[in-house]
């Protein structure tokens, strides 16, 4: 079972290495380096139901009684913890790890391999893709000669920690680099799991509703950038622009929009100086 | 959405603190903004404890109203969705609470000799 959420049993989930062909699956938990702890809570006994009666001390008898014990223990707190650690492996290797998000469609995989493509000469770049089932993704960035490793989810509908670290060592991304890590197309559930990201990326197209953003306030107040893609599209599409905007910022007034094309290349710049700023800090 | 896998992982986890005691009650806190449906957790729950110490156990459930606080005159904004508006006007809300989903305490039988 998924120690973080169970959607799907991790030992369904396998990462594929593009690089050298071999496919695993994800190790259980106890089989990593990880520790993991459970702290039994002595000494936390909050109430405690039983009365003696003086003259029966010396009998021996057996009862049961409740005993309550505060636990407060955070549900998510594994997938947490392991995507601190994760976010401190890429601190420790000034490695800059962004969570690309979006509904399925959105245009995530053909904006990657374009930035990929017009950046490699000047940025070091390898991916981690995420989808239910095949490499059809992975394949297509490894056609641009950079490294990835594709995870399959099975019937998971989201990437999590766990996933991300073990597709890490697989991955082994230089040091001063960029790890891009293209999450399962579902604009719901990935907004729950940390990945140990330094900031999540939503992409939206225009050929989807304009009111996405407060449709799904989780994912877009969860987001520093919203990319708007297929702006090629917009003549033939009856999406507004300025409204799609106003509701991104009504979820999240800091969240910064770039508007772009990755087949006509219109407005990349925005998005590569983001990137390169980003890479700098 | 993931209330079967979460609920899933709280009866692992309250089995695990246990410790092959029967458990009585489970009382969890789930913030009104965690994206967690409580109705659905308490449908999991009788369906995912059969079998497990946790079976008969009652689960409550406290769920915590969302509340922020505005970056702009430091008021508290209690909020029903993760956004909002503070009366001065602003925008700029940084949640404070409402996002809670945790187990706060069991209660288990215990045999007293």
């Amino acid at each position: 079972m998924c120690v973080t959420c169970g959607c799907s049993d991790d030992a369904e989930a396998k990462i594929s290495n593009l690089q050298t062909g071999t496919v695993m699956t994800i190790q259980p938990e106890s089989e990593t380096h990880h520790h993991h702890t459970h702290v039994l809570p002595d000494g936390k006994v909050v109430t405690h139901s039983h009365s003696h009666d003086i003259n029966e001390v010396s009998q021996v008898h057996a009862k049961i009684h409740g005993r309550t014990i505060s636990l407060e223990h955070e549900i998510l707190g594994k997938n947490n913890l392991i995507a601190a650690q994760n976010r401190g492996w890429f601190k420790g290797r000034n490695i800059l790890a962004l969570n690309l998000v979006s509904s399925p469609g959105s245009g995530k995989t053909t904006l990657l391999t374009r930035t990929i493509n017009d950046l490699k000469k000047q940025l070091s770049l390898s991916v981690i893709e995420g989808d239910q089932e095949t490499t059809n993704d992975a394949e297509k960035i490894k056609d641009t000669g950079c490294k990835v490793v594709q995870v399959n989810t099975g019937s998971g509908c989201h990437l999590d920690a766990a996933m991300v670290q073990q597709g890490l060592q697989q991955l082994n991304p230089p040091l001063d680099s960029i790890v891009m890590i293209e999450n399962v197309g579902n604009l719901v559930c990935p907004a729950l799991f940390d990945l140990g990201e330094q900031a999540k990326v939503v992409i939206l197209s225009v050929t989807e509703g304009e009111d996405k953003p407060i449709k799904y306030p989780y994912m877009f107040r969860a987001s520093e950038i919203m990319i708007l893609t297929k702006m090629d599209l917009l003549p033939y599409v009856k999406f507004d622009v300025q409204r799609c905007i106003e509701y991104a910022k009504q979820v999240n007034p800091q969240i910064q929009v770039f508007q772009l094309s990755a087949e006509t290349g219109i407005g990349l710049e925005n998005w590569y100086d983001w990137l390169a700023q980003k890479v700098v800090n | 959405m993931h209330e079967i896998g979460i609920t899933q992982n709280i009866v692992a986890i309250v089995a695990e603190y246990a410790n092959g005691a029967k458990v009585r009650r489970v009382l969890l806190e789930i913030g009104k903004l965690s994206a967690i449906m409580p109705d659905a957790v308490s449908f999991c729950f009788d369906v995912c404890s059969q079998g497990t110490v946790l079976e008969g156990a009652i689960l409550e459930i406290l769920q915590i109203p969302g509340l922020a606080k505005c970056r702009q005159c430091g008021a508290k904004v209690p909020l029903e969705k993760p956004f909002g508006v503070c009366s001065c006007g602003s925008k700029q809300l940084d949640l404070i609470a409402g996002e809670e989903l945790k187990i706060k305490e069991i209660e288990v039988d215990e045999v007293c000799v």
